[in-house]
């Protein structure tokens, strides 16, 4: 039994800018695992190659034993493996509830379930989800209208209401309020722990990312720095020269 | 508590007040002024234009100037299946409509309703190859001209050809997903609307040179065999229920998945992508919604003017197809009493100018949208939205904040 995210080697050169380069992960079922690195390392290029944005040069992807790396992305995400926007990414125009219920899976509908109205089981779906972010009561309100951290978490409870198998999540403290971070912590561990969905974390607050995933990878100009747990990323000289700093 | 409930009672009760508004409207001016009945009925069919360019335009915002092409596809397949069903087309067409048909009501509107229901089935079928398959749509006429060509050479009915390649054509279409993917709605923004542009224009030239539907000198459709006075008031009553109609079901599917799917497209495509939604099917499915009801307004246009010509009635790029446009906006696009209220203020200060300012009618009508696209640049509807949004429902829900407080 393989790794439920395989990447084998991949590389990705923009022009003569290579942003990644023979990068290997590994992602098994129910883990989560944090990806760090500087500036420009190339953190979110590889989450655009996992979810399909756009073609990669060299090296394989499979996700749950299936080659991935030729798919487009809504192919990839009906799969199960979905990702959040780095620049949050919501339907401004659209209420929080109606965010929500685009966002169920639409797996296998065909044009009359298209046009059809929701179901009943994905309105108190929707609803469930909004109080666990804590956004129930603002749910009629515009979602463009509210807060960007605000905005994060919807973007996370649409994703949870995709039920994925996988989430990548693109940095998601950045831009909250401090005192927020530790209720969003909070709520990432339960949605791998209650309803089983495993994460890979791109994370710069390294209070979060070390006391969340259970392993990390660390990136520095587009290769693969280091690997291991986060006390042992936390001593490796390599990431301190290139990342930590010395403290 | 009390709020909330105050505010959807007064939306209730304005939403019936209007429908009955409507009603009343509809009712009572064939019967005070029986001379307005031809005004009333393209008053009815500019709220489906307006409904109709909203789908796309609005809701989804893909800015298409191509739903002219519907209009005049179902004018002109409903018109063939009308004169078709008793007479030779051509020879009608070629006579200017001179053998005029002498038909029975029964006949009458018998070749009617089919000429709709085959007008409106022609216009999706536009709309689904136009939309997703131009590629597909090029392999097939030649798949099917060379198996045609093949039957020929083996002295085999051409029929068989025909058939045989639209097999070919099928089982390609299903077999390789590639080939479905390219059509105009995988153009966007900008681009999807400078490529509908040149649709009308185009289907407009090519209707002007084909002898079969009359070629540039139009085609005539059937007169109505009812008593004078009767046509325009069963076209006037056929319009309504057409536009009555097509509220309600887009009411209906903007309430359900389609709704929120090409409000979706339109807030952020790469976003729906990137959470799994079949974005390519839900904007073909949503053209084909609008070509549906442009297809069946289309068969009525034709039989309430009575003779359709190419560029001026059937492929009007210049007048409906820029006024749908300008309708959705005006009422507020993206709503579904936006492109209603904006036909109606269109139509009728449209009829007022041509009425009382006979000659500066185009000035007043330009100076008209300039000040609307100044003060009301989200159109009447969307200002009184921006101005109220918790009548449309965009409140914070007080109940549950004071639960989660208490």
């Amino acid at each position: 039994m393989s790794a439920l995210l395989d990447v084998r080697a991949v590389g990705k050169a923009f022009g003569g800018v290579v942003a990644n380069r023979g990068i290997s992960v590994q992602v098994e079922e129910g883990e989560i695992v944090g990806l760090i690195g500087p500036n420009g390392s190339g953190k979110t290029t590889l989450f655009n190659s996992i979810v399909g944005h756009h073609p990669i040069d060299e090296g394989e992807i499979y996700f749950d034993n299936g080659r991935i790396d030729k798919l487009g992305v809504p192919e990839i995400a009906r799969l199960g493996l979905l990702r959040t926007f780095q620049q949050t990414r919501i339907y401004g125009g659209m209420t929080c509830v109606q965010n929500m219920l685009i966002s169920a899976p639409q797996q296998g509908l065909g044009v009359a379930a298209m046009l059809a109205p929701h179901t009943r089981a994905e309105e108190e779906r929707a609803g469930e989800l909004l109080d666990f972010v804590g956004l129930y009561e603002k749910r009629h309100l515009i979602a463009g209208d509210l807060s960007f951290g605000q905005q994060k978490l919807l973007e996370f409870s649409m994703a949870l209401m995709n039920g994925p198998r996988l989430l990548l999540l693109d940095e998601p403290t950045a831009g909250i309020n401090p005192t927020l971070i530790n209720g969003l912590m909070d709520r990432l561990q339960r949605a791998n722990a209650e309803f089983g969905i495993t994460l890979l974390v791109i994370e710069h607050n390294m209070r979060v990312i070390m006391n969340l995933a259970q392993r990390i990878y660390c990136l520095a100009h587009g290769e693969l720095l280091a690997e291991g747990a986060p006390s042992e990323i936390r001593e490796d000289r390599r990431v301190i020269d290139a990342y930590l700093g010395a403290t | 508590m009390s709020a909330p409930s105050t505010a959807a009672m007064n939306g209730h009760w304005g939403r019936w007040a209007g429908y009955g508004a409507i009603l009343a409207a509809a009712l009572i001016v064939p019967l005070v002024f029986p001379a307005f009945q031809t005004q009333m009925a393209f008053l009815w069919l500019m709220i489906v234009f307006a409904l109709t360019w909203d789908v796309m335009g609005g809701q989804m915002g893909y800015n298409s100037f191509g739903n002219i092409l519907f209009l005049g596809v179902g004018m002109y397949v409903c018109a063939v299946v009308q004169v078709g069903l008793h007479v030779d087309v051509a020879a009608y067409n070629a006579s200017m409509g001179a053998s005029a048909l002498d038909l029975t009501m029964g006949q009458y509107l018998t070749g009617l309703g089919l000429g709709l229901a085959a007008g409106a089935v022609a216009a999706v079928a536009c709309a689904v190859v136009l939309g997703a398959g131009v590629l597909l749509l090029l392999i097939a006429v030649i798949v099917i001209a060379v198996a045609v060509g093949l039957c020929n050479w083996l002295g085999l009915p051409p029929v068989l050809g025909v058939a045989a390649g639209l097999g070919a054509a099928v089982f390609m279409a299903l077999r390789v997903p590639a080939l479905r993917a390219h059509g105009l709605l995988s153009l966007r923004g900008h681009y999807f609307a400078i490529g509908t542009l040149g649709l009308g224009i185009a289907a407009g030239e090519v209707a002007s040179g084909w002898q079969f539907i009359g070629a540039g000198s139009g085609m005539v459709t059937p007169l109505y065999p009812g008593e004078l006075g009767g046509r325009e008031q069963f076209f006037n009553a056929a319009a309504f229920v057409l536009a009555v109609a097509t509220f309600f079901a887009l009411r209906r599917l903007y309430a359900g998945r389609f709704g929120l799917a090409v409000n979706a497209i339109r807030d952020d495509e790469q976003k729906a992508e990137a959470m799994g939604l079949p974005t390519t099917r839900y904007k073909t499915v949503a053209w084909s919604v609008a070509a549906v009801f442009m297809g069946i307004a289309g068969g009525l246009v034709g039989n309430i003017v009575g003779f359709i010509d190419p560029r001026d009635v059937a492929f009007a790029g210049a007048t409906y197809g820029v006024w749908m446009v300008l309708m959705a906006i005006l009422g507020g696009k993206g709503t579904i009493w936006g492109p209603v209220l904006g036909a109606a203020v269109f139509h009728i200060t449209q009829e007022l100018f041509w009425t009382y300012l006979l000659g500066w009618q185009r000035v007043a009508l330009g100076l008209l949208i300039v000040l609307i696209v100044v003060f009301f640049p989200q159109g009447l509807l969307g200002w009184v939205r921006a101005r109220w949004p918790e009548r449309f429902g965009h409140r914070v829900d007080s109940r549950a904040a004071e639960e989660a407080e208490g």
